[in-house]
């Protein structure tokens, strides 16, 4: 007998994009896709995904997709959404599929907007941590103590100074019914709930972990394994907010952090106080969305 | 057909309704807010069917716009001066990925100062984006534009996005009777959106991917000949609806007795609607004047103003804005077009009536007597290009 399958077989991502090897979110399009299916059209800013579907005339996405400026992701996926409704074209899913830099930066405004209006369309933010495509700069998403071109170790330790804004935590303030994290080291949690949100209307929110062995400075062999000690470490945790109720979806045991920071050539610099610091900064933030899962739960079981 | 008294911004949100817009992302901008109020309103009578998008910007109007266009949607938004400047880079997007919005703009001064009034800088630094630029000077003609615009920037052989331009207050929010004509003529006019690629998950395909430089020359050049193309189809669209409607905005270009005319003054929006008034006044004293309104910008109407290059002996260009350190955009755009002209006539800048100045009928009189006495005896002390009512004394008092 065979086992079953717990990843959908239909491939909408052929062989052939421009990726770097292990990139993490040639990952995260490919289950994405594989959890959106046929019927979906893609929106896609500035970013390595602009660049991975390959040089015109070649794609290898075999949905639809709409190439949108860098800042533009929340007002294209609405657009074309409002285009379908006046065209009267159903079950299509519309999803927006951008970076940390375009989501948490430049592309926050339009996605608020979206998100405000309540748009049915699933945004993507595939999370590598800095903008990867113009050479590893800093964005919001870019941890306390990372090495970028913009925030160089150089002699005065010039690394990022300010912890990993907290996407989810605005995408909550805004009400929406579904948002998640993810990481592409966990296909099946990913798959499942991209599925769920879509399954629900209004505006979605998925955060994907997406390990970048080029700008991370990294063994591109760690790529899957990365994301198992992001989880570990508390560097990335998973989990969903449902109408305002939070489930960690994943608890695993915590590991130290150093072990993870050193297979990073991004992080190798940082002192043994600085550690500290980060390690007590993201043990905070879990124990806050322990706090928050506690506390949303009981209210929603007591409120039925 | 009706008769309504309509301000610019009713006859531009009428022209929407008209045309069967059917996503309009818009953001409130003074003067163009009512435009945005007219269009919610129309929609909640249950007057117009269309999506309209509550966007958080103009940027994300724009962008909403194109994308809407890409799926296969005719898409409409209107603004104004800084909103119009936010959109910068997505009216740009909009050319380059070939879909033509149509976007209405209420020109207005550009800040700092603060200013709400008529002012031309807003789309005259929009010429180089790859928008059709129409301009107006009456709230028919805006009607009626939103209509044609549609009607040439769809065309399979244009696929180019299209500014149309009125002037802040003298139309936004000035009532004049226009006539509404029939939803089912205007039907009959323009057959609604169906471009040939769009997204579509039945035939996946990707719009604005990556080129290499190679490919990337030969975009631009059919961008050009697109471009270029659109003149012909401007002056067919004009005849069309002046066939229907009895109405000709002058094709690419309203010259107004310029045929024997020796001394022309050429200039866009409502200050030209007072200069031919003066035309005929001064007509009927026998001057050989007469007025070149603009009606395109992009693609430039060359050939209309070599035309009056054969004919005239000087050409006046008024402009409402000014390009630092390069003269009157106008200005530059004709004499761009008589270089390598044999014989050119006398060419003289009047930057008049900027940041919504009044331009009066004693003005425009006193800009012909200028012309016509520098035409004989060169430029004055002020030079080629003159902001003409300064209150440096640069221009005579009498005259201001
Ligand atoms: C308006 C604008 N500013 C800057 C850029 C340059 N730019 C392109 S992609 C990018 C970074 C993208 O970072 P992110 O969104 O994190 O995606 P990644 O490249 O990491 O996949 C930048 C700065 C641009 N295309 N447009
Ligand atoms: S730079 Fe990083 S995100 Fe971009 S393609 Fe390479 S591995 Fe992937
Ligand atoms: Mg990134």
């Amino acid at each position: 007998m065979m086992a079953k399958l717990t990843i959908p077989e239909e491939e909408l991502m052929s062989p052939g994009h421009m990726g770097c090897l292990g990139c993490g979110a040639t990952q995260a399009m490919r289950y994405v896709l594989k959890a959106a299916g046929k019927r979906t059209i893609l929106s896609i800013p500035a970013c390595c995904w602009a660049v991975m579907p390959g040089v015109w005339p070649n794609t290898c996405l075999q949905v639809p997709e709409l190439y949108t400026p860098f800042e533009t992701t929340g007002a294209s996926i609405s657009g074309i959404r409002a285009a379908l409704d006046a065209l009267g074209q159903e079950d299509i899913n519309v999803i927006g599929f951008a970076g940390d830099g375009g989501t948490a930066d430049i592309g926050i405004q339009a996605l608020s907007g979206t998100a405000d209006r309540e748009d049915d369309v699933l945004y993507i933010m595939y999370d590598n941590e800095a903008y990867m495509n113009t050479g590893i700069q800093r964005s919001g998403s870019t941890p306390l103590g990372t090495w970028t071109t913009t925030t160089p170790v150089g002699v005065k330790g010039d690394w990022e100074k300010s912890p990993k804004k907290n996407v989810t935590a605005i995408m909550a303030a805004h009400g929406i019914p579904y948002i998640a994290t993810a990481t592409t080291g966990y296909p099946e949690d990913l798959i499942r709930k991209v599925k769920k949100a879509l399954s629900i209307k209004g505006t979605k929110f998925i955060q994907i972990f997406s390990p970048c062995p080029t700008g991370w400075k990294m063994d591109p062999a760690l790529t899957v394994s990365i994301t198992k000690e992001a989880l570990s470490t508390r560097a990335f945790n998973l989990f969903e907010i449902e109408n305002g109720v939070y489930r960690i979806t994943m608890k695993p045991k915590k590991t130290p952090l150093k072990e993870y920071l050193m297979k990073q050539g991004r992080f190798r610099h940082m002192p043994d106080d600085l550690i500290a610091k980060v390690e007590a900064g993201l043990d905070t933030a879990y124990e806050n969305l322990l706090h928050l899962e506690e506390f949303t739960q009981k209210k929603a079981g007591s409120s039925q | 057909m009706v008769k309504e008294l309509l301000t610019g911004n009713k006859a531009t949100a009428y022209g929407a309704m008209l045309a069967r817009a059917q996503v309009i992302p818009a953001y409130p901008i003074t003067p163009q807010t009512t435009i945005v109020e007219r269009i919610a309103d129309l929609i909640s009578e249950g007057r117009m069917e269309a999506k309209f998008v509550k966007v958080e910007s103009e940027h994300s109007a724009m962008a909403a716009a194109v994308a809407a266009c890409n799926t296969g949607a005719r898409a409409f938004t209107a603004t104004s001066s800084h909103g119009l400047a936010l959109m910068h880079e997505v009216l740009m997007w909009a050319a380059g990925a070939r879909t033509p919005v149509v976007v209405v703009n209420v020109n207005r001064a550009m800040g700092p100062p603060w200013s709400v009034w008529a002012d031309h800088q807003d789309a005259m630094a929009e010429r180089d984006t790859g928008i059709i630029q129409f301009w107006c000077e009456n709230n028919q003609e805006i009607l009626d534009t939103v209509i044609m615009a549609h009607k040439v920037a769809e065309d399979p052989d244009i696929m180019l996005p299209a500014l149309i331009n009125q002037d802040a207050f003298f139309l936004s929010h000035t009532s004049e009777p226009v006539d509404v004509p029939d939803q089912e003529m205007v039907d009959r006019f323009l057959p609604p959106f169906n471009p040939k690629e769009k997204l579509d998950v039945d035939d996946p395909k990707g719009f604005g991917s990556l080129v290499m430089p190679p490919q990337y020359m030969e975009f631009r050049a059919k961008m050009a000949k697109s471009m270029d193309m659109a003149r012909d189809l401007i002056r067919k669209v004009d005849r069309e609806w002046e066939e229907l409607t009895g109405r000709s905005y002058g094709g690419m270009m309203d010259m107004y007795r310029c045929d024997d005319a020796e001394f022309i003054l050429f200039g866009a929006g409502t200050m030209m609607s007072t200069a031919k008034d003066v035309v005929d006044d001064m007509r009927n004293e026998g001057r050989k004047v007469g007025i070149a309104r603009l009606r395109i910008l992009r693609p430039f109407p060359f050939e209309e103003v070599r035309y009056l290059a054969d004919r005239v002996k000087a050409i006046g260009v008024m402009d409402r804005t000014y390009t630092f350190g390069q003269g009157g955009p106008l200005y530059n755009e004709v004499n761009a077009q008589l270089y390598n002209h044999t014989n050119p006539p006398f060419t003289k800048n009047y930057v008049i009536g900027v940041g919504g100045r009044d331009v009066i009928p004693r003005h425009i009189r006193s800009l012909f007597d200028d012309l016509e006495k520098v035409q004989e005896n060169g430029y004055g002390e002020e030079g080629e290009i003159h902001w003409w009512g300064l209150l440096d004394g640069s221009t005579p008092k009498e005259e201001m």
